[in-house]
């Protein structure tokens, strides 16, 4: 069995095992189309500015991944631990790699399924507009920014019990959230804010997605930032892999 | 058929494994040989379940080396030959009986087909239904199924038949034997005696992480079958009691209380009794639990070591 073969036989049994709790599904499309729909749209200055809107639209989505990586792959992975069933699957014959490609695919697709209901209020409710140069773009960047807090939610979810998973998630994932400007554009931060929003994670993957879908260009520390978190990340999710023997007996 | 002509499945040397401050296994080795069924026997906590996490590559050993198929378990491709089963039925509840067994049969270059795993395991009314849904005995019969999909050379199954009805127990037993009459090697962990009698061609008895004995079936049952002889002895003394034949184990709550002895022979200790000038009464004699024989069987071990 190769990896490729395994991988794909993981990432269907995790995709039919998901779409058979349509509510997790459809929760997961919902958030991000009604945070455009009661924040966005009901104000004209935002909804009916080309550039605004779609920056709106961008840093939603931007949130969508985020939240999305954070909760499949932290307490997602987090709860799967506990089950008695992940040990027996770690004793078949196939390393971490299939079960750990399978679960991105996994969080990949119902991330972008989430997407889409947010691009169509984008689309159908405000002046929000990219081209398909644009568009294709801001595909690219969204895999790119999602990549460090993947990192992110493979060391919690590899670290902790689901229950302290899902407190981690939140308290990380909210306030990153604000702070990044995924709620409200950062022009309209005080300086301080914006000074200390510059070296978040979720700011600087924001600006990139910004940046690839309107005419506001990112800072120039925004790719450093983003790659230096993504490497502290990635080696976090590495230790917590690594140290991971599933549940812990003292 | 002689079995050290075969070759090593299961080798664990010198293996210790600490939790914190506990020792789940202290310096055990174990070899398991091609067509073997062992079964391995102790009370829960005795080091049976992680012992089985080294030879799956759950986990590693702190010290000593557990080779499978004379690699390291812990590497996908030394697995390819094993099947295991988890010990409680966590199985994915969303997923029907079917799906569950495709995906653990995919990992496998020639399982058994899924209708063949439903007929062996009489669950083929079952293939759609999800298993959420089943019932404990259902579960547990997928659960045993799943260690034998993919037709592997060595199944480890960690109490195979627990909280299953009679027929239920019967129908896994049978499945067992047939799986190992295919040349299959066979590692189980009970904490039944019943079962690992109905079962096992030799036993490893283990307790609080030591091998106590690793004999065949006759020879550990003899070693753990005992009696507890309840019995009152005015004025005897617990040495004289202890040196009355077969005796192994002697318990007095206080002075003057009933005695409960844990014997090997019952009926050589009442004949002893009667010949001797103990006055005696209340003699009652029962089985001794499983438990009782286990600890027996330490305390003449310390012993034996401290002599």
């Amino acid at each position: 069995m190769t990896t490729l073969q395994l991988a794909v036989l993981h990432t269907r049994y995790q995709i039919l095992e998901t779409v058979r709790v349509p509510i997790a599904v459809i929760g997961n499309m919902m958030f991000p189309a009604l945070a455009m729909f009661f924040f966005v749209v009901p104000q004209p200055e935002v909804a009916g500015d080309p550039t605004a809107a779609t920056a709106a639209v961008g840093q939603l989505a931007m949130f969508a991944v985020m939240s999305t990586c954070m909760f499949t792959f932290g307490v997602g992975a987090a709860e799967d631990r506990a089950l008695p069933f992940d040990p027996y699957v770690r004793t078949l014959p196939a390393g971490p790699a299939p079960r750990m490609i399978g679960r991105m695919l996994t969080g990949g697709f119902f991330a972008l399924l989430g997407l889409i209901p947010l691009l169509l209020i984008g689309w159908l409710f405000t002046d929000a507009t990219v081209t398909g140069t644009q568009f294709l773009a801001a595909a690219g960047v969204i895999i790119a920014v999602a990549l460090p807090f993947l990192g992110l939610g493979i060391g919690i979810g590899y670290s902790m019990s689901a229950k302290a998973a899902i407190a981690v998630v939140q308290v990380i994932l909210f306030p990153m959230a604000f702070a990044g400007g995924l709620f409200m554009p950062p022009e309209i931060f005080p300086g301080w804010l914006d000074a200390f929003s510059q070296a978040l994670p979720s700011r600087a993957g924001r600006d990139l997605l910004v940046q690839a879908v309107t005419d506001q260009t990112a800072g120039a520390y925004a790719v450093p930032v983003l790659l230096g978190w993504g490497v502290l990340f990635t080696a976090f999710a590495l230790w917590a892999y690594r140290r991971d023997e599933g549940r812990r007996f003292r | 058929m002689d079995a050290t002509d075969q070759a090593v499945v299961v080798q664990a040397t010198g293996v210790t494994r600490r939790f914190g401050s506990t020792v789940a296994l202290d310096d055990v080795s174990l070899t398991v040989r091609q067509g073997e069924l062992v079964g391995l026997l102790g009370p829960n906590g005795a080091g049976k379940t992680t012992l089985l996490s080294l030879v799956t590559g759950l986990r590693r050993p702190d010290s000593g080396e557990v080779r499978l198929f004379g690699g390291d378990p812990r590497r996908p491709e030394n697995r390819a030959q094993l099947g295991t089963t988890p010990q409680e039925t966590g199985l994915p509840a969303t997923l029907t009986v079917g799906e569950v067994i495709d995906f653990v049969g995919g990992h496998y270059p020639a399982p058994m087909t899924r209708a063949e795993v439903l007929e062996r395991f009489g669950l083929t009314d079952l293939a759609r239904r999800q298993t959420g849904g089943l019932s404990g005995g259902q579960k547990r019969r997928l659960a045993v199924a799943l260690a034998m999909v993919g037709r592997p050379r060595l199944v480890l199954l960690d109490e195979p038949t627990t909280g299953l009805d009679v027929e239920g127990r019967n129908v896994l037993w049978q499945a067992l034997r047939d799986y190992h009459a295919d040349g299959a090697t066979v590692l189980l962990t009970s904490h039944y005696l019943q079962e690992i009698e109905a079962l096992a061609e030799r036993v490893v008895v283990i307790d609080r992480g030591t091998v106590l004995a690793d004999d065949t079936l006759a020879a550990v049952i003899a070693r753990v079958a005992m009696r507890r002889v309840t019995v009152t002895l005015p004025g005897a003394q617990a040495a004289s009691v202890r040196a009355l034949p077969g005796v192994v184990g002697v318990e007095q709550a206080e002075p003057g209380a009933p005695f409960q002895l844990l014997v090997a022979d019952a009926d050589e200790l009442v004949r002893a009794l009667v010949r001797s000038d103990l006055t005696f009464h209340d003699l009652e004699v029962r089985s001794a639990s499983l438990e009782e024989a286990f600890l027996a069987l330490t305390e003449r071990s310390a012993t034996e070591a401290t002599r």
